[in-house]
C-alpha cells in the first residue's frame, strides 16, 4: 500500500477510496515491521476496534480515523507509559493526556507509542532506556532526540504523522535529522496535561508531519487552554491550512550568530539555498543579530536540569513504576531511584540539585533566568524589524550512533538554534531542505509568540519551492 | 545563679488553617475528615506522571478573607513554590507554598484582654497544601520501631493558609489567648472550621528569652504541632522554664526543633539545625502568579462585616458588659447576633446575664442553641422587661422562661395566666403594711429604734399575706416609709 500524507489519507477515505481500517491495518503492519526501532509499544488490537468505530459512524470525525503515533511522554489510558525510562517500566497511565484526547475526540487512530531519550533529556535518542532508534536515512546514524521515535516514524512512513515534544529543540532537530516537518508551537499553546514533565517551562507538544499543511492540520486539533493546566493559553485565532505559494513582502531576519560558527559546510550551504530561494519568493532578507542567544545553551542547561529536578522528584516507586527491594525508607529512595534512573537522568538532576541549592541559586538558577530575560528582549528587539527569523535547525546533520554519547557537551551544542526560540517560548518550524552528503539539513523559522498561522504560511511556500521529495533508502 | 538579670520569654506563632472550602488546593477531589483512607485522591494529588496543578480559587478566596481580617496588604502578585523534600508523605516530593512573594504581608492582630489590648503583629500569611497523612503500624505506636507505615493521601492536598506572627507575644497565656482569639476569628468569617483536635487548626512557636529590657533576639528554638490551647500554654510555659534554667546555668541554648509530650510534660528534640533541609524552593513553573483584581479585594473587604474583635471592643464600651460577658457572647456569629438583638431592646446587661445564665442553663438539656430556640429575643426581652420593672420577680422570671421556651408564648400572657404579676400598688400594699405594723407593736417599735434586721421580718409577713405576689423591693420602701 502506497503511503499518503494525512491529508491524502482523510481525502481518500472521505472518497471512499480506503478505510479507516484498512489505513490503520497498513500502519500497524508497518508499525511492527520496525527495523528502525521507532516504536516503544503498540496498541494494535484498540487502535483496530477504534478504526471500525469510525468507519461505521453516521457522521465521519475531522481527522477521519488516521492513524498516529504518540511520544511516549505522554500519558495514554492503558497504554504503557514510560518516557524512555526504566523506573516506569510497566506503568500503564490511569488517564490520558489532554492534546491526546483531543486528536481522539477529532478521530486520529492511536497505533503506538514511539521511543524517546529517558525523560526527554536528550538529542539522539540514545538515551533510551529501553532500545535504538536508528535515522531511516542511514541505519548507522541517530534520528536526532529527544523525539527520535516520533520523527523516524514518520520518516519511515510508518504512519503519516505523530506527536513529539520540544524543550530546548526535541521535535526540530530530530525533524531536520530525519527530513520531515517537525513544528514547536508558543509555549501555552498546547495543553501539558499528560505530558510527563521535563522542564516545565519550556516543554511544549507538537507535530511531526510529512507537510507543512499536515503539520498545521495537526496542531490545529491539539491547541486550546485546558482548565487542566494554568500554562494554558486560549487560542482564539484557529489555525489555518496554508496556502502560500509566494513570500512576497515577508521580511524574514537570517540569525548570523548560526550560520557563524560551529555549522558544517553542507548544513550552511542547503541553508544558502534556501535563503536564495526565499528571495527568490519575493521575501525581503535582512541580517538579524541574537547577541545573548549564544548564552543559550548556558542558561537552558541551569533552567531545564533544575525545573527537572524537582520534576522527577515524584518517581519514588511508592504509587507507580518500578520499586527496589530496602530495608528502610532512605534505601528505598536510593535503590529504586538509582536502578530506575539512566545515566544521563542522574546527571541533569546533579546539575538542577546544585543549581537550585540554597546559597547558588542566585548564581546559578536566578541567573539563568535573567539571560533568559535577555534572550527573549533579543528576540523583541528583532522582531521590530522582521517578520520571522531563519537559520539551520541543526548545526549539523545525523550523527553517527555512539559519536557523542561520552561527550555530554558536544551532545548539548545539538541545540544551539533552536534552545533560544525555547527559552522565548516562541513558536518555531523546521522543515527540510536539501540534502548533504545524502542526509536531510533542516530549515528552522521562528516567529513572535502566536504567529502560527505567519510560520506556517511562510514554511509552506518555502516547502512548496524547495520541493524536497527525497526519500531513504528502503521506505516506500 | 551566675546572673541576676531578669528575663523575658519571646514568643512568636506559626499557625496552619485549613481552609473551608470544599475541595483540595490544586485538584477537585473532595475534602474529608475521617472517611476510609485513600477515597478522596485522584492522578493529581497522588502525582501521576504529566499531571498539573489548578488552583482552588475558593482558596484563594478564604485566604484573602483571612490575610484581610488580619490587616494585611494584599500582595497584588503573589507566587507559588515548590519546597523540595522527599518523605512519603509528599507524593510530588515537593510541597506547593508560598516563599517570598506571600498572599498577605505586614497586618496585626488585637488581642482583647480584660485589662487592655495586646496588639501582635502579623508578618505574613500564605497559601500552601497539606501533606499526607503517615500511619505508622506498631505495637508500640511510636514511629521508632515501627513494623509498618503507610500513607492515607486524602488529607495530601488540603488547602491551608499559614499566618505567622511577630515575635511580639511575652507569655505562653498571651500565646493561648491569642490563638483563641484568633480562632474565633477564622472560625467566624468562615475561612476555616479551626478544629485543633482534628487538626484542622496547627499551631506552632517559636520560643526565645533575651534580659527584659534588650531589643535583640535570644536563639529560638521551634515548639511543633501542639494540638489543643492548653497544650500550647503548658508546652511554652515548660520550654520557657527550660531556657531560663539553662541561661542562668550558663550554658547555651541550641537551635533545634521540640516537641512537646502533654503526658510526661517534657519536651523532646526532634531535629537540629545541623539536620536542616536544603528545600531548594524554586517558583512553581506550573502555576501562574496569583494577581487578584484590586475590586475582587475590595469586594471582599465589604464583605468581612464587623470582626469579633471590633464587636467585642464595641460592646464593652457602648453596653458596659464586662470583658468576660463579651468573650462569651461573641463565641459564635449567631449567638452575638442573639445578644444584639436582646440587648437593643433592654438593659444590656442584664440581657447578658440572663443569656449567659438562666437561658443557657435551661436549654442546656435539649441542646438547643438560643437563636434556635422558641425564647427568640423579642421574648427575652420582654420577659427581661417584666422583671426589670418589678412587674415579676426573679424566682417567677425563671418559670416564666421555662414556659416560654416551651411553648414561645408572650411572656406578660404567661405572667397573667398564672397569677405572677407582683402587687406594685402603693396604696394597697399601703395598708398591708400598715395593718401588720400595727398588729406587731413591739416589733415596730424595736425597728423604729433601729433594729433593722427587722425589716425582713414584715417584708416576710407582706409576703405571706400576698401569697409571694408582692413586689419585695417596694414592700421594704413603705416599711421604711413607715417606721423612720
Ligand atoms: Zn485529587
Amino acid at each position: 500500500m502506497e503511503s499518503r500524507t494525512a491529508e491524502e489519507s482523510i481525502a481518500a477515505i472521505l472518497a471512499g477510496e480506503t478505510s479507516s481500517a484498512e489505513l490503520v491495518e497498513d500502519a500497524i503492519r508497518r508499525s511492527e515491521d520496525d527495523p528502525w526501532g521507532a516504536f516503544l509499544a503498540r496498541d494494535g488490537e484498540r487502535a483496530r476496534a477504534r478504526a471500525k468505530e469510525i468507519d461505521a459512524a453516521a457522521e465521519r470525525p475531522p481527522l477521519a480515523g488516521v492513524p498516529i503515533a504518540i511520544k511516549d511522554v505522554l500519558s495514554t489510558r492503558d497504554l504503557e507509559t514510560t518516557a524512555g525510562s526504566q523506573i516506569l517500566k510497566g506503568f500503564r497511565p490511569v488517564y490520558t493526556a489532554t492534546c491526546v484526547e483531543r486528536l481522539e475526540q477529532a478521530g486520529a487512530v492511536v497505533v503506538g507509542k514511539t521511543n524517546m531519550d529517558e525523560f526527554a533529556m536528550g538529542s539522539s535518542t540514545e538515551n533510551s532506556s529501553y532500545q535504538l532508534t536508528k535515522n531511516p536515512w542511514d541505519l548507522g546514524t541517530v534520528p536526532g532526540g529527544s523525539s527520535g521515535g516520533s520523527a523516524a516514524t514518520v520518516a519511515a512512513r510508518q504512519v503519516p504523522w505523530s506527536l513529539g515534544s520540544d524543550t530546548g529543540g526535541s521535535i526540530r532537530q530530530p525533524a531536520a535529522l530525519c527530513g520531515v516537518v517537525g513544528m514547536k508551537p508558543t509555549y501555552g499553546a498546547v495543553s501539558r496535561y499528560g505530558l510527563i514533565a521535563f522542564a516545565s517551562s519550556l516543554d511544549q507538544v507538537g507535530p511531526f508531519a510529512r507537510t507543512v499543511r499536515d503539520s498545521a492540520l495537526l496542531l490545529s486539533h491539539i491547541v486550546g487552554q485546558d482548565p487542566r493546566d494554568s500554562t494554558s493559553l486560549d487560542w482564539w485565532k484557529p489555525i489555518e491550512m496554508p496556502t502560500a505559494e509566494r513570500l512576497d513582502g515577508v521580511k524574514i531576519g537570517v540569525i548570523q550568530e548560526m550560520l557563524d560558527n560551529g555549522i558544517e559546510p553542507g548544513v550552511k550551504a542547503a541553508t544558502e539555498a534556501a535563503i536564495a530561494t526565499a528571495e527568490g519568493l519575493g521575501a525581503e532578507i535582512t541580517e538579524v543579530s541574537l547577541p545573548s542567544s549564544r548564552h543559550g545553551i548556558a542558561a537552558y542547561y541551569l533552567i531545564a536540569p533544575a525545573e527537572a529536578s524537582t520534576n522527577l522528584s515524584r518517581f519514588d516507586g511508592m504509587r507507580y513504576g518500578a520499586r527496589a527491594e530496602a530495608e528502610d525508607l532512605l534505601e528505598h529512595f536510593e535503590r529504586t531511584r538509582g536502578e530506575g534512573f539512566g545515566p544521563e537522568v542522574k546527571r541533569r538532576i546533579m546539575l538542577g540539585t546544585f543549581a537550585l541549592a540554597s546559597g547558588y541559586y542566585d548564581a546559578y538558577y536566578a541567573r539563568a533566568q535573567k539571560v533568559r530575560t535577555l534572550i527573549v528582549r533579543d528576540f523583541v528587539a528583532a522582531f521590530e524589524n522582521v517578520d520571522l527569523l531563519l537559520s539551520p535547525t541543526s548545526p549539523t546533520t545525523a550523527f553517527k550512533i555512539g559519536e557523542r554519547v561520552d561527550d555530554p557537551y558536544a551532545m548539548y551544542t545539538s541545540d544551539v538554534c533552536t534552545i533560544p526560540m525555547s527559552l522565548a517560548g516562541l513558536p518555531a518550524i523546521s522543515i527540510p531542505c536539501g540534502l548533504a552528503d545524502g542526509l536531510p539539513v533542516g530549515l528552522q523559522l521562528s516567529g513572535p509568540a502566536f504567529s502560527e498561522n505567519d510560520l506556517f504560511s511562510a514554511a509552506h511556500a518555502l516547502e512548496q519551492a524547495i520541493a524536497f521529495d527525497a526519500t531513504p533508502a528502503g521506505v516506500a | 545563679m551566675s546572673t541576676a538579670v531578669a528575663l523575658e520569654p519571646v514568643i512568636g506563632i506559626e499557625i496552619h488553617v485549613q481552609l473551608a472550602t470544599r475541595t483540595k488546593m490544586f485538584c477537585r477531589c473532595s475534602l474529608s475528615f475521617g472517611d476510609p483512607p485513600n477515597t478522596h485522591t485522584c492522578p493529581v494529588c497522588l502525582a501521576h506522571p504529566g499531571v498539573l496543578p489548578v488552583v482552588n480559587a475558593e482558596a484563594i478566596r478564604l485566604g484573602i478573607v483571612a490575610a484581610l481580617a488580619l490587616g494585611c496588604e494584599i500582595a497584588p502578585r503573589s507566587v507559588f513554590h515548590r519546597k523540595n523534600y522527599f518523605y512519603p508523605d509528599l507524593p510530588k516530593a515537593y510541597q506547593i507554598t508560598q516563599f517570598d512573594e506571600p498572599l498577605g504581608v505586614g497586618g496585626h492582630f488585637s488581642v482583647l484582654q480584660p485589662d487592655g489590648e495586646l496588639d501582635v503583629g502579623i508578618t505574613r500569611v500564605h497559601l500552601e497544601e497539606d501533606a499526607a497523612k503517615l500511619l505508622h503500624l506498631s505495637s508500640g505506636g511510636r514511629r521508632a520501631g515501627a513494623e509498618q507505615s503507610v500513607v492515607d493521601f486524602n488529607r495530601g492536598g488540603t488547602p491551608l493558609a499559614e499566618i505567622v506572627t511577630e515575635p511580639d507575644l511575652r507569655s505562653a497565656s498571651d500565646a493561648a489567648e491569642f490563638l483563641r482569639q484568633l480562632q474565633q476569628t477564622m472560625r467566624q468569617l468562615g475561612v476555616s472550621d479551626c478544629n485543633m483536635e482534628e487538626g484542622s487548626m496547627r499551631a506552632d512557636a517559636n520560643v526565645s528569652v533575651r534580659p527584659v529590657g534588650s531589643t535583640e533576639l535570644g536563639t529560638k528554638t521551634e515548639l511543633k504541632n501542639m494540638n489543643s490551647f492548653r497544650f500550647l500554654e503548658r508546652g511554652v510555659e515548660a520550654e520557657i522554664a527550660r531556657q531560663v534554667a539553662l541561661v542562668e546555668a550558663g550554658e547555651r541554648i541550641a537551635q533545634e526543633t521540640l516537641h512537646f509530650d502533654p503526658s510526661t510534660g517534657e519536651l523532646h528534640s526532634l531535629r537540629s539545625k545541623e539536620e536542616a533541609h536544603d528545600y531548594r524552593y524554586l517558583p512553581e513553573p506550573d502555576l501562574v502568579p496569583v494577581v487578584p483584581a484590586r475590586e475582587w479585594v475590595e469586594e471582599i473587604r465589604s464583605t468581612l462585616g464587623e470582626l469579633p474583635v471590633d464587636r467585642r471592643r464595641r460592646w464593652m464600651a457602648d453596653f458596659g458588659i464586662s470583658f468576660e460577658d463579651a468573650e462569651v457572647l461573641s463565641e459564635t456569629v449567631e449567638l452575638g447576633a442573639y445578644f444584639e438583638d436582646v440587648a437593643s431592646r433592654v438593659d444590656p446587661k442584664s440581657a447578658a446575664n440572663w443569656i449567659r445564665g438562666e437561658l443557657r442553663s435551661q436549654l442546656k438539656d435539649s441542646g438547643t442553641p438560643p437563636w434556635e430556640s422558641r425564647a427568640t429575643p423579642e421574648r427575652l426581652a420582654e420577659l427581661i422587661q417584666l422583671v426589670g420593672d418589678g412587674q415579676i420577680g426573679s424566682s417567677a422570671g425563671q418559670e416564666v422562661l421555662a414556659e416560654v421556651v416551651a411553648s414561645g408564648r408572650p411572656p406578660a400572657q404567661i405572667v397573667d395566666e398564672k397569677g405572677l404579676r407582683q402587687i406594685q400598688d402603693s396604696d394597697a400594699l399601703g395598708a398591708i403594711v400598715y395593718e401588720l405594723l400595727a398588729a406587731n407593736p413591739k416589733e415596730a417599735e424595736q425597728l423604729k429604734a433601729g433594729k433593722h434586721k427587722l425589716i425582713g421580718f414584715f417584708v416576710g409577713q407582706v409576703m405571706k399575706e400576698t401569697k409571694g405576689s408582692a413586689d419585695p423591693k417596694k414592700v421594704q420602701e413603705l416599711i421604711r416609709e413607715r417606721t423612720s
